[in-house]
């Protein structure tokens, strides 16, 4: 029965598909440019890394800078992406679980760091940390400094990272309504065993998109960054800012060999992201990705 | 917050329906401090600045001709850039919804690798690419043509980051088009090129005008991915972006500041044109982002 019926739809068109051949033209078309926009790149970084061998690679990577920015980057994330889980969760409790007056605009306001451009990201901190400014010199006094320094850096991070987790989990907790909670509550369960036991668990899949994404952005931020930590070598350099400098002084291999592993990382997180939409796209989200 | 609900009597308006589940005084009041201390403030501290000029330091110091220059370079080539990105965004789309094909999956994974590549890392490698001795450059270098180093390469740079906010806002909405209608206007006798110009693409209009806002105002923002390959010539290749770093790095916070408001102004007002698409297609065929 199934073969008859797939040699019949062989033997004639479905009036709402296209002909195989402009079929086969498109997909052409499609992969080729994906591969020339997308897949070029992500080769030539792992070609240029390794094109003075595997020994100037390890070398580049073992250099002292080098070190110093991998382990900024690893703490500037490890700050920023838990501080923008805890207000993802906040966020999206205050608006999926209750209804508000000027939620929608809430909502439009938290989306609102994509729309900066990661240069004024920075310059915003600047302004109101630099010299000129109220505060920079008041934290000065008590010896704080933020600018070129890792305060600024973190800010500057969270910054761009800041929507990330709450679009996640805003559309995913909106879309689970209040049952589950209610239901909880009735049983006696308090506040905090409400979200611990019965939240987290409907949304961890979500949440842990949510991070991966977020994670992704502020280990590869350069802008805002680039704008708020004055480039000292081995102290406020990330890894991106490391990139750079070795790029502008035509140390290219380091520099690519230095890329490589941040787009390692970028490649981890698609394979993570693609993993969790295959196996769990129910429980992510009526998203947008 | 809770208590204030509870206790008082009921009236016609309130700021918030009851509910039995806590924690909307917490989650709230912590949304929105750490909304204020990381986006308000620092956006307000930009106001501030730029007010301070008074409306004619403002128009003196935004009419500059190199401010003028970089503003246009940003916007032409985000333009096209935004133009090429609906073309093939649009194609990409319906292929990877529409057909099967050996490799869908990794190709539609990989659409996202502009989100997840730190910038620093693509302009590199475009670089490297398309830099008159790099894979693709040396193809056009015989013609006489330069990518690299010139507005073509930011262009490119821009179709790389732009690429995926195409794609991904047409994608869902390509989904849920039935096929009921496709079926319909076949049976009503409209042959398959009237069916997609005259059924399919009315639908996807909002959707395409969407991924057309959101790439271009994220091209036009787009910093680490085109400094690399532009050439970064006054004028021909200096992108805005670019120019609020020169300034600050001149310890000209004026100039960095007035550059800043007029960029942020224009993504605003795209922001609003976005939502303002997406609520005329929610009302007029029933879904949107």
């Amino acid at each position: 029965m199934a073969t008859k019926l797939r040699a019949q739809t062989k033997r004639r068109r479905s009036p709402t598909s296209e002909r195989r051949s402009v079929q086969l033209l498109m997909i052409g078309i499609a992969v080729a440019f994906m591969a020339v926009v997308l897949v070029l790149p992500l080769y030539a970084v792992f070609h240029e890394a390794f094109s003075k061998g595997v020994w100037a690679f390890f070398a580049a990577l073992g250099e002292k800078d080098a070190q110093a920015a991998i382990r900024l980057t690893l703490l500037v994330a490890a700050i920023a992406v838990p501080l923008n889980v805890v207000f993802g969760l906040a966020a999206s409790w205050a608006i999926a679980k209750f209804e508000f007056k000027g939620k929608a605009f809430l909502i439009t306001l938290i989306d609102l760091p994509f729309s900066v451009s990661p240069v004024i990201s920075g310059l915003v901190y600047v302004l109101l940390f630099g010299a000129g400014s109220f505060l920079g010199p008041w934290l000065k006094g008590y010896g704080i400094e933020v600018l070129f320094a890792l305060p600024g850096i973190v800010l500057a991070t969270i910054f761009v990272t800041f929507p990330f987790v709450a679009r996640e989990l805003i559309p995913l907790m909106q879309d689970q309504g209040t049952g589950d909670e209610e239901a909880a509550l009735s049983l006696g369960a308090n506040g905090w065993q409400t979200f611990w036991r019965v939240t987290i668990p409907n949304i961890k899949w979500g949440l842990l998109y949510g991070v991966l994404l977020c994670n992704a952005r502020a280990m590869g931020e350069f802008g805002a960054v680039a704008v708020v930590s004055g480039k000292i070598r081995g102290q406020t350099t990330t890894m991106p800012l490391q990139v750079e400098m070795l790029y502008n002084e035509y140390n290219a291999s380091a520099a690519f060999a230095l890329a490589s592993l941040l787009a390692l990382l970028a490649l981890v997180t698609l394979v993570l992201k693609s993993a969790l939409e295959w196996r769990f796209g129910e429980e992510i989200a009526a998203g947008d990705h | 917050m809770s208590a204030v609900v509870s206790t008082a009597p009921r009236r016609a308006w309130s700021f918030r329906q009851p509910s039995v589940i806590p924690g909307f005084g917490l989650t709230l009041g912590f949304t929105l401090t750490y909304f204020s201390l990381i986006i308000l403030i620092p956006l307000i501290a930009l106001a501030v600045r730029s007010a301070g000029l008074g409306p004619e330091g403002f128009w003196k110091a935004a009419t500059d001709a190199r401010v003028l220059g970089s503003l246009r370079v940003s916007f032409v080539t985000a333009l096209m850039a935004a133009g090429v990105n609906v073309v093939f965004g649009t194609l990409i789309a319906w292929v990877l919804v529409r057909y099967r094909f050996p490799g869908r999956r990794i190709f539609d994974a990989i659409i996202d690798l502009p989100f997840a590549l730190p910038t620093a890392v693509a302009g590199i490698a475009l670089t490297a690419i398309y830099a008159p001795n790099g894979t693709v450059g040396v193809l056009f270098a015989p013609l006489g043509w330069r990518i690299a180093y010139t507005p073509a390469g930011i262009v490119i740079a821009m179709i790389f980051i732009g690429l995926p906010f195409v794609v991904r806002t047409i994608q869902p909405i390509l989904e849920e088009v039935s096929h009921e209608v496709e079926e319909a206007s076949a049976t009503l006798g409209a042959n398959r090129f009237q069916t997609i110009t005259h059924v399919i693409f009315p639908s996807l209009m909002p959707a395409i005008l969407t991924g057309f806002a959101l790439a271009f105002a994220r091209a036009v923002g787009e910093y680490g991915s085109i400094i690399f390959i532009a050439g970064n010539i006054p004028f021909v290749s200096e992108i805005a972006p670019l120019l609020i770093y020169i300034r600050l790095q001149e310890y000209n916070y004026v100039g960095a500041t007035v550059i800043a408001t007029v960029m942020l102004m224009i993504s605003f007002a795209l922001l609003f044109a976005i939502n303002l698409i997406q609520a005329w297609s929610r009302r007029r065929y029933g879904y949107g982002n």
